[in-house]
């Protein structure tokens, strides 16, 4: 167990207890033909949290490593797009966002530390309760909107509907194949193979990734979510990793097609174009950000205000902070445990980095459901 | 976020649909939904938007993992709660 996390050990409890032990059976003996150890990425919170809540790392052979890369949209989102909105905030612009944003650090502050100094910031669970609460009052209502491509097509539906006139969007979304190429290069982490999210998939389509497998000559496979969905795409993954096959492999065929949704894609790419920004910790990932074309200026807050951010010019990141390595995590070069404030001064009631804050992030999933579960008996 | 959650389609209005999660009555919007949806179908919804028509033969698998996450979980699951915050996000559907 980790330090200071929940004292449960993750239970292991699949639905189809025979399936299960052939697909540990089958990814052992996957491994055992690499010959070696090998380490694979997945980029989704939801996969890191199916992962650690059902205790599937202690079902993997001790030679895999299955990392957990960037796909916390929360614990992605800059310390500059923070700043602008929490600088918005304090210029008096009410700003709706999710609530896993509140406590997400900027430069000098978070938007509940400007909540704390009077500003406005409401809770929404949707864009749409955003422009729901625009309608209902006559001031400046900002959505601050993150998320990965899955998100930002909610986002961009919304705006075709037309939102009211005082309704405007601070778009800190994300679009996560951009940065598998990023990680593919790092040198550090030594990623084999890339686990894609299953119903993120099912926006883009599992073709999106045929072009980065053959750049980089490594294969994708497309997981679900379900405990078996998730060991039987490590096995195929595995084994291609084994067999030098770049490919990528749909195993999540009742949600994913090789096209995706295309209404959705029709509608986000109407709206967003791709540019160039920097990820949380991470790098600068060239069409990594998701921004409102030109025709949408009207509603893009970074075009109908002015915000200031000189105001955090002359502060330096907090002590603690600088010690954050939560960009190494996401970049899958380092884990939770090898940070030295997890669990000690950084937990989810006091958050030092973005990803102890989202209930995607890395460090509170492994957090609150302990991360390498000692559950090794179960492979006998 | 990235989890969705699945529902059962009771009747469409134009862009809107009146959806049941599991037992739960909450309306979600169609505009960027797959293909097309009838009542009786299910839909995997996002943030309010329903972005997938689930097929037939996978509709027991699918909603079995949400039960299981539902039903087996501690007051403090991430999962859960994620889930949770998805039924939430289609309560102020319009239109």
């Amino acid at each position: 167990m980790q330090p200071g996390s929940d004292p449960r050990v993750a239970e292991l409890k699949f639905r189809d207890p025979e399936r299960a032990r052939r697909l540990t059976a089958a990814l052992r003996h996957a491994v055992e033909g690499i010959g070696r150890p090998a380490s694979v990425m997945h980029v989704c919170g939801s996969h890191e949290q199916a992962i650690a809540r059902f205790g599937l790392r202690a079902a993997f052979p001790r030679d895999l490593n299955v990392i957990m890369g960037p796909g916390c949209p929360v614990c992605i989102t800059d310390v500059p797009e923070v700043d602008e909105g929490v600088a918005l905030a304090l210029q008096g612009v009410r700003i709706a966002t999710y609530g896993d944003m509140l406590r997400v650090p900027g430069t000098v502050k978070s938007l509940a530390n400007a909540q704390a100094e009077g500003a406005r910031i409401d809770v929404v669970y949707s864009i749409a309760q955003a422009v729901e609460l625009a309608r209902s009052v006559s001031e400046e209502v900002c959505f601050f909107a993150t998320g990965f491509e899955t998100t930002a097509v909610a986002t961009a539906a919304e705006i075709l509907a037309g939102p009211p006139e005082n309704f405007s969007i601070l778009s800190a979304h994300k679009y996560i194949p951009p940065v598998m190429e990023i990680v593919a290069e790092m040198p550090e982490n030594k990623v084999e193979g890339f686990l894609a999210a299953g119903h993120a998939a099912s926006i883009t389509g599992w073709g999106v990734f045929e072009a980065f497998a053959a750049r980089h000559q490594l294969p994708v496979v497309v997981a679900g979510f379900e405990p078996l969905d998730i060991l039987a795409a490590l096995v195929k993954l595995v084994e291609l990793i084994r067999d030098k096959s770049p490919e990528v492999v749909n195993m999540f065929p009742r949600c994913v097609t090789k096209e995706g949704n295309i209404p959705a894609q029709e509608v986000l790419w109407k709206v967003f174009r791709p540019l160039g920004g920097r990820w949380r910790g991470i790098a600068h990932v060239p069409n990594g950000n998701l921004r409102l074309r030109d025709e949408f200026a009207h509603v893009d807050a970074r075009r109908r205000f002015k915000i200031d951010l000189a105001r955090f010019w002359d502060y330096a990141p907090a002590g603690l902070a600088q010690q954050c390595i939560c960009g190494d995590i996401m970049a899958g070069v380092n884990s939770p445990t090898g940070c030295a404030l997890y669990g000690k001064q950084c937990t989810p009631e006091n958050p030092v980095g973005a990803c102890m804050v989202s209930t995607e992030g890395t460090c509170r999933i492994w957090h609150q459901y302990g991360g390498v579960p000692d559950l090794r008996e179960v492979n006998a | 976020m990235c989890l969705g959650v699945p529902g059962k389609v009771l009747s469409v209005e134009g862009l809107t649909a009146t959806v049941d999660f599991f037992g739960v009555r909450r309306q979600v919007r169609l505009d960027i939904v797959d293909v097309p949806v009838a009542p009786g179908d299910y839909v995997l919804n996002h943030v309010g938007f329903a972005i997938h028509r689930i097929p037939e033969d996978e509709i027991g698998e699918t909603l079995a993992l949400f039960d299981t996450i539902l039903r087996e979980a501690e007051p403090q699951d991430l999962m859960a709660a994620d889930v949770r915050n998805e039924i939430e996000a289609t309560d102020a559907a319009r239109k």
